[in-house]
């Protein structure tokens, strides 16, 4: 409930239509609650009296009153929807914009599926709660309330009689709806994990089939497709209750009119009329006991999602814009300073990922990374755009903190080249200059030629305008690489960082990328990371990581002579590694 | 082959939506063969004929009680009331207790039956539906997308979820009471009867106007939703890139742009949608208005008794409600439909061919393997291998090496069965693997796959899904010489921690070091690494293959990999080009031959004096 409450405030920007839906709603509700009355008239005054003038005059006021309600009830629509629709449409931009400022280590623990479905389902989910808030929640207990009011202004003693009944089918809806809404979400949460063994089995096929492990996937399917099943009965068979109860309410209490009302009508202390009025008001506040019990999936489902959207906009960016930041205005030098620097994925782990990191990277300068997997190549590296924000110490580009400049500013003058190659449905074209929009068709060809990918974008169906599909499946693995390399060197970066950005292209075209980026002169500093000693040989500086520190700096011929880490990697993969390895366990 | 039988799915363009109907009129889909997809439906009740049988017999009870009621008003009103006749009251108001009590109960029993009966019917449908999942070859997953398929899978079983549990029941009860309304007001009195009739052809054109423009309203959304959908997917999957290229503020306008659309569409099909609501109840209203004034009308002639108005009146009431809903549940059961077509159509994909039954299950095997002259292709006109022939001999290590696309992992999917060659034949120890039932084969084989694929499981019980009946200190073991034992134990819970968990940051190669374990738990006869090691730094890598090479000892082993450095030591090597292989033998020999491997072995080593 609380999660519900903390998102009204997206209700605020819409007071206004908000408030004139709840009164038009009242409106309603009291249009609606004039015919029964109306009918009554017709009874006493009109048949019981002889008058047939009152009979047609009443007709036609109810005709009036209905037609009005009906602009009424649209007017409602209308300002519900409007609020409603605006909710979702302000929850969404408001995750959104709250994803965009996320930084990565937000984004490596909120998982990308995940946010999709906090953005369509949880929103409409959220959405509907509001919405049918405004139009049934409301009106429900209203209608209640205004069929109490003119039964007892119908007839007192009546109403005195049927108000403990009423009062007990108040309460019976209250404790369903309590009883409801946790039913509900455990359905919600069986369905869940019946989903991910669902997925599980689709995305992991592969896998079971070659593990021969149908069986036991299935055994685990039954079991959560039974647990979900039965979850569900106990539900549904709880909400086949609801509904009888409450009719049986109403009932009694027609039973009551009748049997108590007759008793007074042959006393000649009520109407005929208003026994027929009553049975009406009777079943009008059965309406909205019915849609109270409706209500209760919509309110289960509204509340869950309403803690997911908050779980969302929550969450404090790990990395946060200074409030004097430094806009840069010239080129930078690029030159790029580690001091003492320390850094944490998560505190609660006994290790730093990086510690005590001190580098110097001079302007135009090559410096490769090197180490184990898990030695925290990527994440030192992902430090200078300030993707991640250090623990401890600094990081300085041309002698500024990077968390003392503008991240906007900085990021035009840094490229990266993700580990994880990410293209986006397009042109290749356009996927070639995501990062200069603005450049022109020479400059774009420029860019493929040095990256190696020229030659392989015009044996493409349709060449620079080929369609990209979604996440670039109809690419290979080394292809894309190579793309989103010339996406990075459109942008003529200052700072050029490959996170092991050539892992799927082959030696040999690696080669030719070295040799392009070279002649590029010292243009810019490159940072790159590397598992094969082919891509860092040439490198000015090789910096060589081990659990988070920096076990040793220089250049191939250096750490050949000095480094016994980088000799070890060095044998792993061109020396006779592996068969001298063997040869001397088995001594 | 199984290629030829197995129909593809329409994939897309019916992505899912969730979950955004206010009105259960936003579904509005047919099926292409209502009648066979309703049969096939209802062929899941029917083991529960008895069930179904009670519940349509308390419907029918319940139905005609509630019919009973009004009429029982009525009658205390002309019989008892108007004429005060006192005494007798007690009794009539007693008699209509007992007709609310037993229709009520009928009706709870009614439900609770049904809730048991449709959700057990569908508990066998979703477990039919995952069985057949099970037996699907590969191609079938290879086409179809995981979560496409998956979100079409729950949206689909969803709607058949609803119409079934809720929708059909009630459609029966409406019908009926429907017409049993109808008949009794003719029985009551004709003309008041017939002054009712006119609500029905107007209602009916109501929704048929309102129907048409909620349609077109609710495509416009979902087109505008799926189009909103598309941008923030991108965004969101590709937000560290766009974070790199700072490019917030356009993909932010984008996304206003596209979510002021979804609003605006969103507003006016929930206009249309909801005009049913007022439309319907002023009808509602007129309904009762005329029973009224022209009842009115009639009794001041004494064509009618106060009483049967009262009856007419709540009669009316419950007339409308049904009639609202008719259009809601058809536009329900149709979308149940349309989905229950699409999963039958899964249903109906062929299944993997594997042996006749009848074939004696091999002894343990020695893991000679043969290629002879096997041609595959992925789909017709596009071969990738040619005429492959190779012969690996018990206990050999096979290197396979080239480019990318030259149809490496296609052998191991041969050889795995995941796939069915179009011509040529493979065989293991002599026999045809057509003629050894596929899960045997399986078995043998121990994979380390490309894609590390984890369970949302603990770490423990991702290895030990190698072997089911492993032991913890076993899993540990594998964990150790798979040089994975060291970061499991630095994991918040070690080997407890769970894989779903967020921010579990285990990285590719990490995720490749446990694949290996599992695949060393499993002890398999023939193992099959395609490129297990490509996100393992080379360090940890040559710790892992002297592990490896322990365990290859004495079994026939097939290695893919990029790095040159992890095949040395091979019996042979494959270098395979363009579907065929253009050299063999072993390092050395291809390195004097001075081929395609001379060069790409030294292209990886290029300036350096080896």
């Amino acid at each position: 409930m609380h999660d519900i409450i903390t998102l009204a405030r997206f209700v605020r920007p819409y007071w206004r239509p908000a408030i004139a839906a709840f009164i038009l709603l009242t409106a309603l509700v009291f249009l609606d609650l004039a015919i029964p009355r109306l009918i009554q008239r017709i009874i006493d005054e009109g048949i019981a009296k002889q008058n047939q003038d009152i009979v047609i005059q009443t007709g036609l006021l109810m005709v009036g009153i209905s037609l009005l309600s009906v602009l009424v009830a649209i007017g409602n629509n209308f300002t519900s929807i409007q609020v409603g629709e605006g909710v979702a449409r302000d929850l969404r931009l408001a995750l959104f914009q709250k994803i965009q400022t996320l930084s990565f280590s937000n984004l490596d623990e909120l998982r990308t599926g995940q946010l999709l479905v906090r953005l369509t389902s949880d929103v409409a989910a959220v959405q509907r709660y509001f919405q049918i808030n405004l139009r049934i929640g409301t009106r429900a207990p209203m209608l209640m309330i205004g069929s109490i009011i003119l039964m007892f202004s119908t007839s007192y003693n009546l109403a005195l009689a049927l108000l403990p009944l009423l009062l007990i089918t108040s309460v019976i809806v209250v404790l369903f709806v309590l009883r409801t809404e946790p039913l509900y979400r455990m359905v919600q949460q069986r369905l869940d994990v019946l989903n991910t063994v669902l997925q599980e089995n689709i995305a992991g096929s592969r896998l079971i089939k070659a593990f021969v492990r149908g069986d036991a996937q299935a055994a685990r399917f039954l079991a959560s497709n039974d647990d979900f099943a039965t979850n569900s009965i106990a539900v549904m068979q709880f909400m086949a209750l609801m509904m009888p109860v409450l009719t049986m309410c109403v009932n009694i209490g027609m039973v009551v009119v009748i049997w108590w009302g007759g008793w007074h009508v042959a006393t000649g202390d009520m109407t005929v009329g208003q026994i027929v009025a009553f049975t009406n008001y009777l079943l009008t506040t059965m309406t909205p006991l019915v849609m109270m019990t409706m209500l209760s999936n919509t309110w289960a489902s509204g509340v869950a999602s309403a803690k997911r959207v908050n779980e969302v906009l929550d969450v404090v960016p790990a990395v946060q814009a200074h409030t004097d930041a430094i806009v840069l205005q010239t080129p930078l030098t690029g030159q790029i300073v580690f001091e003492d620097v320390r850094f944490f994925y998560n505190v609660q782990l006994p290790e730093p990922v990086l510690d005590a990191i001190d580098l110097v990277v001079a302007p135009g300068q090559t410096v490769a990374v090197l180490g184990a997997t898990g030695a925290g190549k990527s994440t030192l590296i992902n430090l200078v755009p300030r993707f991640y924000d250090v623990t401890s110490g600094r990081v300085l580009i041309d002698g500024m903190d990077v968390r003392h400049i503008d991240h906007g500013s900085l990021m035009q003058q840094v490229a990266i080249v993700p580990q994880e190659t990410i293209l986006f449905s397009g042109s290749v074209r356009d996927n070639i200059r995501y990062g200069a929009p603005d450049a022109d068709e020479a400059a774009v060809v420029a860019a493929a030629q040095a990256a190696q990918a020229h030659e392989f974008i015009l044996k493409l169906p349709s060449g620079y305008d080929t369609h990209v599909a979604e996440r670039g499946v109809n690419l290979s693995g080394g292809q894309k690489q190579r793309i989103a390399i010339a996406r990075a060197l459109l942008t003529k970066p200052r700072i050029l960082i490959l996170d092991d950005s050539t892992s799927a292209v082959d030696v040999e075209t690696e080669t030719k990328i070295q040799q392009a980026l070279a002649a590029m002169g010292s243009a810019h500093t490159t940072l790159v990371v590397a598992q094969r000693i082919s891509t860092v040989l040439n490198a000015d500086v090789i910096v060589v990581l081990d659990r988070g520190r920096i076990v040793a700096q220089g250049t191939h011929r250096e750490l050949m002579q000095h480094s016994a880490i980088y000799q070890e990697i060095y044998a792993s993969q061109l020396g006779d590694g592996v068969l001298q390895r063997t040869a001397t366990d088995a001594q | 082959m199984t290629s030829s039988n197995s129909r593809e799915p329409h994939t897309g363009a019916r992505a899912s939506m969730g979950g955004r109907h206010p009105m259960a009129i936003g579904r509005i889909e047919k099926a292409q063969d209502t009648r066979q997809a309703l049969a096939r439906l209802v062929a899941y009740l029917a083991p529960f004929r008895t069930g179904i049988i009670v519940v349509l017999v308390f419907v029918v009870i319940y139905t005609l009680l509630g019919l009973l009621s009004p009429y029982l008003i009525g009658f205390a009103i002309d019989q008892y009331i108007i004429p005060k006749r006192t005494a007798e009251l007690p009794q009539i108001a007693l008699l209509m207790l007992a007709v609310y009590l037993v229709n009520n109960l009928f009706q709870a029993l009614a439900g609770r039956t049904m809730a048991r009966v449709s959700q057990r019917a569908l508990q066998q449908l979703r477990q039919d539906l995952f069985r057949h999942l099970q037996t699907l070859p590969m191609q079938f997953f290879d086409r179809n997308p995981a979560g496409q398929l998956m979100s079409r899978l729950t949206n689909d079983i969803d709607a058949i979820n609803q119409a079934v549990s809720q929708n059909v029941t009630a459609l029966v009860a409406s019908v009926l009471s429907l017409i049993g309304i109808l008949v009794a007001m003719f029985v009551l009195d004709v003309w008041l009867a017939l002054a009712s009739l006119f609500v029905v052809p107007i209602m009916f054109w109501f929704t048929q106007f309102v129907a048409t423009y909620t349609r077109r309203g609710f495509r416009e959304l979902q087109r505008s939703m799926g189009e909103l959908n598309a941008v923030m997917e991108e965004a969101i999957s590709g937000q560290k890139v766009v974070k790199a290229f700072g490019r917030n503020e356009s993909v932010l306008a984008s996304f206003v742009a596209q979510n002021e659309q979804a609003y605006n569409a969103g507003v006016t099909a929930n206009n249309y949608a909801l005009l049913l609501m007022p439309l319907t109840s002023v009808l509602g209203n007129f309904f009762i208005i005329v029973l009224a004034a022209f009842g009115g009308w009639l009794a001041l002639r004494d064509l009618v008794t106060v009483g049967v108005i009262a009856t007419f009146i709540i009669y009316a009431q419950n007339f409308i409600n049904p009639l609202r809903q008719l259009a809601n549940m058809y536009n329900a059961i149709q979308g149940a439909l349309a989905g229950a077509e699409r999963v039958f159509e899964i249903m109906d994909i062929a299944a993997e061919v594997d042996i006749a039954v009848d074939v004696p299950t091999p002894q343990a095997i020695r893991g000679d393997v043969v290629f002879q002259d096997v041609q595959f292709a992925y789909e017709a006109g596009t071969p990738i291998l040619r005429s492959m022939s190779m012969h690996a001999k018990a206990g050999q290590l096979f290197a396979l090496v080239g480019p990318t696309g030259a149809g490496k992992t296609t052998i191991i999917n041969l050889l795995s069965r995941f796939y069915e060659i179009n011509a040529g034949s493979i065989h293991i120890d002599g026999v045809d693997i057509r003629d050894i039932p596929k899960e045997w084969l399986r078995r043998q084989l121990g994979l380390v796959l490309q894609d590390t694929f984890l369970f949302s499981d603990t770490v423990l019980e991702n290895i030990r899904f190698g072997r089911l009946d492993a032991t913890d200190e076993e899993c540990m073991r594998a964990a150790e010489m798979a040089d994975a034992d060291s970061f499991i134990r630095q994991l918040p819970h070690g080997y407890q921690t769970m894989l779903s968990e967020r921010a579990n940051n285990l990285s590719q190669g990490q995720r490749q070091l446990l694949a290996i374990a599992r695949m060393m738990l499993a002890n398999p006869r023939i193992l099959i690494l395609d490129e297990a090691t490509s996100s393992i730094d080379t360090r940890t890598e040559v710790r892992i293959q002297r592990a490896l090479l322990r365990l290859m000892a004495g079994r026939t082993s097939f290695v893919i990999a990029h790095r040159l450095s992890t095949i040395r030591d091979a019996d042979q090597v494959l270098v395979i080009n363009g579907g065929e292989i253009v050299e063999r033998g072993t390092h050395d020999e291809l390195l004097a031959q001075h081929g395609l491997y001379h060069h790409l072995y030294i292209s990886q080593f290029k300036g350096q004096h080896i």
